[in-house]
């Protein structure tokens, strides 16, 4: 029950959400219901079925039905993002809840078990002066059981975000974790005629301009509570290092001598690793939140760039060029021993570190082609996860590890985001917006 | 800055033949002329040198010099070019440089840049070991970000992987 308790603790006055009232009928049963419904060695591997009908609606106003149904395909859109579940067809359904009921007592679940269904997700919808109320039930129609049952209340404007809210608890309770539905992703565009960061919601919705420093902009990096970002700007003729807070006027630049790139947040401080070369070469140095210099990192006359932190933050993957060719390294932080991770190829680079710390993905050249690779943090035998199409860049994972972002040219123009699955699977464009987009990075998810 | 001091160096040369002219008013008409010629003589000669001069410096920011792929390390072609810069640097001591860094489009943006640092830095340090003073000699590192061929081939890449001179 604790974890129904906590929910009921939530902080929900949200921008916007006027309020979020959760429903009660939650059998006991279903806290540690659910894992079984994913298989952890290859989550993706077998899709879920799961049944969306549309929405039953309180009355038959067209407005109300039609923002109605505009919710249930949302859902149905951001369950299919996730790559857990197969959405099955509507026409193929024997009833529709619709006309019969939501709630279990109302419901044959042999209606949806005849068609495959192995989750059955019903809403209420009622929609009032812009005010959305939505009930909605994951069942487990097998078992005949509710998993998960919530009742969201809130503007028009709102209802992408409950649907997401919803979305969270379906996943927590597949998986057990929170899901990406609170994240958003960080890219490079050149639609303004410069390199500009741009952010965009975790399903490519809603992108934005972030940056206007009308020269070329390199490397966004998400502060692990979302709040900050830093990058490398060429606002002063040179690449320099920008420490900016994303929604306070609070920012910082470190502009030493050469080349200061490369920024990555240390999980859960305000600090931060980055290259400089005011040594003379490129070295990877420790910084506070604030730009000023803790400790040097890596010792080797030649390239060490593009850090990468454990989630613990113990240890941090880079790409060096002291072996001969780009590789990529662990450096164990409390030892301070260097180990080489990569052994296939002769060109590795831009390593992202699961958000499980069991995990690596990383870019790697081979006979000109460029393609995306994990590998086990602790090392081994890679496994390639894009083929045969265009040059695949720059991965970069979810905050929940199920999912990666990555740039590919693979529909022969300029360079689009992309995500798959962890595993490979399912990749799909996430957006196009006039000129190339680059080096996406995953934030956390943000409260 | 560089045209000032072209300008004040004729007027140099011309002034004093004016001065000249002037002060021997007396003498003959011809002896004049010859003074005249002699003043048009010497700034035929100074635009010349000035010509030169300018097409040395146009050399030294026109000619790039060039690197294998994922290397920093100078050919032997760009140690000659280098020399000839250093001539240069030398024989122009008032100036200072920025060298840039390049990369061709290939790999990483982040790597690019670091290796584009290492490109300039060598051009760099060859320049202090023949004597040039360090702190005339900036580098930025432009990484791939600014192709001078847009071609996705090796020809276009090879152009790209380059340390170009600017004067500062």
């Amino acid at each position: 029950m604790s974890i129904h308790n906590r929910q009921h603790n939530l902080n929900f006055n949200i921008i916007g959400l006027i309020a979020v009232i959760h429903l009660f009928f939650i059998g006991t049963a279903l806290c540690y219901a659910g894992y079984d419904y994913i298989d952890i060695n290859n989550p993706f591997l077998r899709k879920i079925p799961i049944a969306i009908p549309l929405f039953k609606t309180v009355s038959e106003n067209p407005a109300e039905k039609r923002m109605s149904n505009k919710s249930s395909d949302l859902l149905s859109e951001t369950l299919k993002f996730t790559g857990y579940f197969k959405i099955l067809d509507q026409d193929a359904f024997l009833v529709d809840p619709g006309k019969s009921g939501i709630i279990a007592s109302n419901i044959n679940f042999q209606n949806w078990t005849g068609i495959g269904a192995e989750l059955l997700i019903t809403g209420g919808f009622q929609l009032s002066d812009n005010i959305i109320e939505m009930e909605l039930r994951l069942y487990d129609p097998f078992k005949g059981r509710l998993l998960v049952g919530k009742r969201y209340k809130g503007w028009i404007s709102d209802q992408r975000k409950m649907i997401r809210r919803f979305c969270s608890e379906v996943i927590y309770v597949m998986t057990g974790k929170r899901g990406i539905f609170d994240s958003k992703i960080a890219f490079i565009s050149t639609g303004s005629g410069n390199k500009e960061i741009y952010i965009c919601e975790f399903d490519g919705n809603n992108p934005v301009q972030k940056t206007r420093t009308k020269n070329i902009t390199l490397s966004p990096a998400w502060s692990s509570d979302g709040k900050w970002i830093a990058y490398t700007a060429y606002k002063k003729g040179k690449p320099d290092l920008y420490i900016e807070h994303l929604k306070e006027k609070r920012s910082v630049v470190v502009a030493k001598k050469g080349i200061n790139i490369t920024p990555a947040w240390v999980p859960g401080k305000f600090e931060l690793a980055a290259t400089l070369s005011y040594s003379g070469d490129p070295e990877i140095y420790m910084l506070t939140g604030t730009g000023k210099i803790i400790k040097r990192l890596t010792y080797n006359m030649g390239i060490d760039v593009s850090p990468a932190w454990s989630p613990n933050g113990g240890k941090m993957a880079f790409v060096s060029n002291r072996s001969g060719t780009p590789q990529i390294f662990i450096l164990d932080i409390k030892s301070r021993k260097v180990k080489r991770l990569t052994f296939h190829g002769r060109y590795n680079t831009s390593p992202s570190w699961s958000p499980d710390g069991d995990r690596i993905t990383y870019t790697a050249m081979e006979n000109g082609q460029f393609n995306i690779y994990v590998i086990s943090a602790d090392g081994g035998d890679p496994v390639k996860l894009t083929y045969n199409e265009g040059d695949n860049e720059a991965p970069s994972w979810s905050p929940d590890g199920s999912l990666i972002v990555f740039s590919s040219t693979r529909e022969g123009g300029p360079s689009r985001l992309y995500v798959m699955t962890s595993y490979g699977t399912d990749q799909r464009r996430l957006l196009a917006l006039p000129g190339e987009q680059t080096n996406p990075k995953w934030s956390p998810n943000i409260n | 800055m560089r045209k000032k001091l072209w300008i004040i160096l004729a007027l140099l040369l011309v002034i004093p033949g004016l001065l000249f002219t002037a002060s021997c008013a007396k003498k003959t008409v011809k002896s004049e002329l010859a003074v005249t010629a002699a003043a048009e003589k010497t700034s035929q000669q100074a635009s010349e040198i000035m010509r030169e001069k300018m097409a040395a410096k146009n050399m030294f920011i026109n000619e790039d010099i060039y690197f294998d792929f994922d290397k920093s390390n100078l050919l032997l072609l760009a140690q000659d070019v280098l020399r000839r810069k250093a001539e240069w640097l030398w024989s122009n001591s008032e100036v200072s440089v920025i060298i840039e860094g390049h990369c061709d489009e290939r790999g990483t943006n982040e790597y690019n840049i670091a290796l584009g640092d290492r490109r300039a830095e060598s051009a760099r340090n060859f320049l202090v070991d023949l004597g040039i003073t360090g702190s005339r000699l900036t580098t930025i590192s432009y990484g791939e970000e600014r192709p001078v061929d847009s071609g996705r081939n090796e020809e276009a890449w090879a152009k790209n992987r380059r340390a170009h001179f600017t004067i500062e």
